[in-house]
């Protein structure tokens, strides 16, 4: 009797333990990498620096303290191509092979966009270094390394490639064809059959089957790249607007070859009384862009303000550390669990971001070919009413 | 005149602050109204709870990506 009246008071206490216990590691890992980052004079706290570093692109993957260099592709119309790891940077303080990464302190320290109207100089941007190793804004570089994006995009196509490829074969030598579903087939077979049946069938009708490709492609690789960007250290691929437009390209693309004349008879002349109809037309004809430009930005903006949120409330005990140790200690659990919460609020975003993305793609490509019912509606084919 | 351009942009991230805050707003407002209208209609038909949850989500993604426009909006000002 009082055991079982003592177990959800030990599973709280034990939840607090971990919280607590939890936060100190996080706390070194954290801290141990502002250190790495190479500066000389005493630290202060720049937590915007912190979460955009975090958030946008970069040439390596870092976990804390430790980092994982990649392959850093340049070109240059003078130089031709160079290639190299970027640990030969060393986190942007030395030059190498006539490039440099050139960082927020180097500009700083260097002042290398004093008295220019428009800064000539950005921070984290590799540019050309002379002989004297000053940089050189001038000559063009071609960024085409392999950052994390790049490599974390790579590794969610193989592993896509290799769970779809393995559950088609499993289907194909009959297992789960007559019989129950086995392994790997009845976690995805559910979200196949959800995407054929409400998100193909109900918009885009009878010609469903030719855009299922797409669609499960949208929808899948989507969610794997919001799940992988959640892991701790790994890279915010679909929080980079390149990603995202790239996305709505493709939609932006296959809408344009599946319209039919009636979607563009209602757009340049729509079924409207006249005073509105010229207000509409301009409408319309914006509309064609800003949907997958709609597109673009709410799987972009929600996908990276997850992100922001999830680094704030880190960088918050940190913030509150600085002002006095105990401070930060203190309000680290609290601090915690608020960020633990928002994770699992970013884990359901990002299957609902996947499939607000497929089904509005699916939304918008079956608008483009239906059409055509104004002209089935006449007098003599009502629907019976039956009394 | 000078001064003015510098009070501007000297005022500009936390117009972009409140411009964020305005945002939030609305997608409370716009999400909330949509949460009013499923769970109202979840009480009076209990079986279409899945459909109106579908739809909810839907509209709910919808309303949240224009909110985030705008809070993106202001944290273009701020940059």
């Amino acid at each position: 009797m009082v055991a079982k009246r003592l177990k959800p008071l030990l599973v709280a206490a034990f939840s607090l333990g971990i919280l607590i216990f939890s936060n100190i590691s996080l706390a070194q890992g954290d801290h141990g990498h502002g250190a790495a980052s190479g500066h000389k004079e005493e630290e202060k706290l720049n937590p915007s620096e912190i979460i955009l570093d975090h958030v946008a692109d970069g040439h390596e993957f870092h976990f804390g303290k430790i980092t994982i260099p990649l392959p850093i592709i340049l070109y240059s119309p003078e130089r031709g191509f160079t290639a190299f790891m970027s640990s030969a940077f060393h986190h942007g303080t030395e030059a190498h092979n006539g490039y440099r990464l050139v960082t927020r302190e180097y500009i700083e320290e260097h002042k290398l966009n004093e008295g220019q109207e428009k800064p000539l100089f950005e921070a984290n941007k590799i540019y050309a270094v002379d002989a004297s190793g000053k940089p050189d804004a001038s000559i063009s570089v071609l960024d085409l390394s392999m950052t994390r994006n790049v490599v974390q995009m790579l590794i969610s196509v193989i592993l896509l490639i290799v769970i779809m490829t393995r559950i088609a074969k499993k289907y194909e030598s009959g297992v789960g064809v007559k019989t129950a579903p086995t392994g790997f087939q009845s976690a995805v077979e559910p979200i196949i059959t959800f995407v054929r049946d409400e998100v193909a069938k109900p918009n885009l009708g009878h010609s469903y089957g030719k855009y299922m490709p797409l669609l499960l492609t949208i929808f899948f690789f989507i969610l794997i790249n919001n799940l992988i960007g959640l892991i701790p250290g790994a890279a915010n691929v679909t929080g980079n607007i390149a990603f995202t437009a790239v996305l709505a390209l493709v939609a932006f693309i296959v809408i344009m070859f599946s319209s039919n004349k009636h979607y563009w008879a209602h757009i340049f002349w729509p079924p409207v009384p006249l005073g509105v109809k010229f207000i509409m037309i301009p409408v319309e004809i914006m509309g064609i862009f800003t949907k997958p430009f709609a597109l673009m930005i709410r799987l972009f903006a929600n996908m990276i303000s997850g992100h922001i949120i999830i680094l704030s409330f880190i960088c918050l005990i940190f913030i509150f550390g600085a002002m006095n140790t105990y401070l930060g200690y203190g309000t680290s659990p609290f601090f915690l669990a608020l960020t633990v919460f928002i994770y699992l609020l970013e884990c359901l975003v990002a299957f609902i971001q996947a499939y607000i993305f497929a089904n509005l793609t699916a939304i918008f490509i079956g608008q483009a070919f239906e059409g055509g019912h104004e002209h089935e509606d006449v007098p003599g084919h009502e629907d019976p009413v039956v009394i | 005149m000078n001064i003015l351009l510098q009070a501007t942009t000297a005022v500009q991230p936390g117009l972009g602050a409140i411009g964020a805050g305005l945002a939030a707003i609305g997608a409370g407002i716009g999400v909330g109204l949509i949460g009013k209208g499923a769970v109202e209609a979840i009480a009076r038909q209990p079986e279409a709870t899945n459909d109106i949850r579908g739809n909810m989500i839907l509209a709910a993604a919808l309303v949240e990506g224009v909110a985030l426009l705008a809070a993106v909006a202001g944290l273009l000002a701020v940059l």
